[in-house]
């Protein structure tokens, strides 16, 4: 592990912002550290730059133990998430700091700067002000500014917080190759899913100072380990009365379930797949998302969102249907348990 | 007129700068403003002149260049530069341990820092004299090494230090708290020192707001009267400074001379508010 917090626990005043919390990070990973507002996502990453320091507990870089060290010496890069950029400096100067603080030469100086700004992409705007750049070429002045000193470490407070939706989704995927091509290893903080999904290789969710699951997107989203991380990744809602479900039983212990729209396919009333697992709701509003329509359900009291193909026969608000619950996710307070729809597994066992 | 027409053009009209006839509202309150500032800041400044030049130049530049009145400019002026950098150096320092770190008994300090603001300067005067004059209890130490504090230079300057003292941090604190934290941590983050972080990132955006304290507080230094009273002991050619021998000579009722005298304060006067134009303008520029 390049990257390794254990049992790192952080009060501010009698507020518990990290709650032991323990993670590893491998080399040259792009992780995502993923979490409601409020959860100690910055904190977490401000503890591990040096800004802040932990309680109790032990942080390595590197196999070091660096909870004595000063920030300064720890040679992490960190992106800010207003970018705090240096306002009476211009974006060479803002990029060229840390490398003048190391005392290069102007020659070197120079090289670095001019390699990072095509990296970034900044080309012609050496000479402007913070001031005078959009946000985006903010982003990229910071990134730009903390990848100079050939940082170890990359760390990055909600990188596209403040930037507007279509220009954030271009950044993502930037930043995502630009990482790469740079091979650091890096932390990034966000609370979109869809960013942390998108971009990282590995996803740390964190829920009121403690860490709920570490995993690949894929991995958490099928398999979530805890109650917060099924709700959280994926849009989902949470059924009550799960056992009214066609195909459901209840499971002691068991009271809730979550369910997410590709667990459910709508049906026009006798042209069911499986008519036996099925129950009947109603329509309650048709959103269109693009490239698909988000149906939402009535189903006998529930509220469930579903998605549907535009090319599927159309529907319309208030009209009765029959949903199908392919499979959900039942959670108590401490597990998760996800179980399938009875009627269509003995089905298929049958055909098979 | 113009204005009233349009004020009548209602909710939409182009310019509303009040509900009701806003006019007359604004005449009115202009009218005020500058009759007041004429009656109490003009006519005594130019009276001030008028009564210097009455007995015409020649008297006018004896008064000025006086033996006495020099030496009383020079003790000013020293005095003020003293308190000046004391004062300045202290209100760096001061706000930035206020802004930058957290401690215990933050909010006292910052409040301690203002009393010079809220007391009368003659007790700025009277405390040294309770501390180093012949009643206090350091004075049988200084008269033991020969040192003179009250009814002399040094206690001139102290007692110009204290009245002027939250000049220069009052006007550097919300100017820092205003930056934040962040352009510093980012700067630690790649190794800078913190005397490196400070020349580089702090006082950048302080600078404006630095000048403009202390062109306050020279300004207060220069003309401060009560507390420099109390210490000074009024030995002419010693121990007066400007504003004190204009006292001296109008209770002479050399009232020519006193104004005249006074006008080298009014010059000094109109010199720093020009000055503090420019730094303020700087200062709102910066923090738009
Ligand atoms: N210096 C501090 N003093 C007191 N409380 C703090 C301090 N810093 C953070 N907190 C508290 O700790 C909690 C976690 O803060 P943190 O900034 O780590 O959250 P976050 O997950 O980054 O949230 P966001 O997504 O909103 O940035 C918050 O409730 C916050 O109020
Ligand atoms: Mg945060």
């Amino acid at each position: 592990m390049y990257v390794e917090l254990k049992n790192i626990s952080k009060r501010f005043g009698d507020f518990q912002a990290s709650d032991d919390v323990s993670f590893g990070i491998e080399k040259g990973k792009l992780v995502g550290l993923l979490g409601p507002s409020g959860s100690g996502k910055t904190t977490i990453l401000r503890m591990i730059a040096g800004l802040e320091r932990p309680d109790s507990g032990d942080i390595f870089i590197d196999g070091v133990r660096v909870n004595d060290m000063e920030a300064s010496s720890r040679g992490i890069g960190f992106v800010f998430q207003n970018y705090a950029l240096f306002r009476y400096m211009t974006v060479f100067g803002n990029i060229a700091f840390g490398l003048e603080v190391q005392k290069h030469g102007k020659k070197y100086i120079k090289e670095r700067v001019g390699e990072l700004i095509r990296l970034t992409q900044l080309e012609g705007l050496e000479k402007r002000y913070p001031h005078q750049l959009s946000g985006g070429q903010k982003q990229r002045v910071a990134f730009a500014r903390a990848l100079a000193p050939n940082p170890h470490l990359l760390l990055l407070d909600e990188p596209f917080a403040a930037i507007d939706a279509k220009v954030r989704k271009e950044l993502r995927s930037w930043l995502r190759e630009t990482i790469a091509k740079v091979g650091i290893t890096s932390i990034f903080v966000t609370h979109d899913q869809d960013e942390a999904v998108e971009v990282a290789d590995e996803i740390i969710i964190t829920n009121r100072g403690r860490v709920e699951q570490i995993g690949s997107p894929a991995r958490i989203y099928k398999n979530p380990a805890t109650p917060f991380a099924a709700q959280f990744i994926g849009e989902s809602s949470v059924l009550e009365n799960y056992a009214s479900l066609r195909g459901f039983h209840y499971v002691a212990g068991f009271d809730k379930a979550v369910i997410r729209p590709e667990f459910i396919g709508i049906f026009k009333p006798g042209k069911e797949l499986y008519p036996n697992a099925s129950v009947e709701g109603r329509v309650e509003d048709i959103l269109f998302r693009g490239n698909i329509l988000e149906v939402r359900l009535d189903v006998g009291g529930s509220r469930m969102t579903a998605y549907r193909s535009l090319e599927d026969p159309e529907l319309h608000v208030n009209e009765r249907v029959s949903v199908l619950v392919y499979r959900l996710f039942l959670y108590n307070q401490e597990q998760v348990r996800l179980i399938e729809n009875d009627v269509i597994s003995e089905k298929d066992s049958v055909f098979i | 007129m113009r204005r009233v027409i349009l004020s009548k053009a209602g909710p939409d009209g182009p310019r509303r700068d009040n509900n009701m006839r806003p006019s007359i509202i604004k005449w009115t309150l202009i009218s005020l403003c500058v009759l007041f500032i004429v009656i109490m800041l003009i006519l005594p400044l130019a009276t001030v002149i008028v009564y210097a030049l009455r007995q015409g130049w020649e008297t006018f530049r004896d008064a000025v260049l006086d033996e006495y009145a020099v030496k009383a400019l020079k003790l000013t002026l020293l005095s003020a530069v003293l308190a000046v950098s004391v004062n300045t150096f202290f209100g760096l320092f001061a706000s930035w341990a206020i802004t930058k770190f957290h401690f215990r008994g933050k909010q006292i300090l910052t409040t301690l820092i203002d009393i010079p603001f809220s007391i009368s300067p003659v007790i700025g005067g009277l405390v040294f004299i309770l501390i180093f004059g012949r009643i206090g209890w350091a004075y049988p130490f200084l008269t033991a090494h020969g040192v003179k504090i009250v009814f002399a230079v040094p206690g001139i300057v102290l007692a110009t230090i204290f009245v002027t003292f939250p000049f220069v941090s009052r006007e550097l604190i919300p100017l820092m708290q205003s930056q934040g934290k962040e352009e510093e941590e980012a700067a630690a983050l790649m190794g800078a020192s913190g005397f490196h972080i400070y020349r580089k990132i702090t006082l950048p955006h302080i600078k404006w707001g630095l000048l403009y304290g202390v062109i306050l507080c020279s300004a207060r230094a220069i003309g401060e009267f009560g507390a420099v009273s109390v210490v000074s002991g009024h030995l002419r050619g010693k121990t007066n400074t400007l504003p004190l021998h204009v006292e001296i000579l109008f209770n002479e009722f050399n009232l020519t001379a006193a104004c005249a005298v006074s006008s080298i304060l009014v010059f000094l006067a109109v010199v720093i508010l020009i000055l503090r134009n420019i730094a303020e303008f700087r200062v709102k520029k910066e923090t738009r």
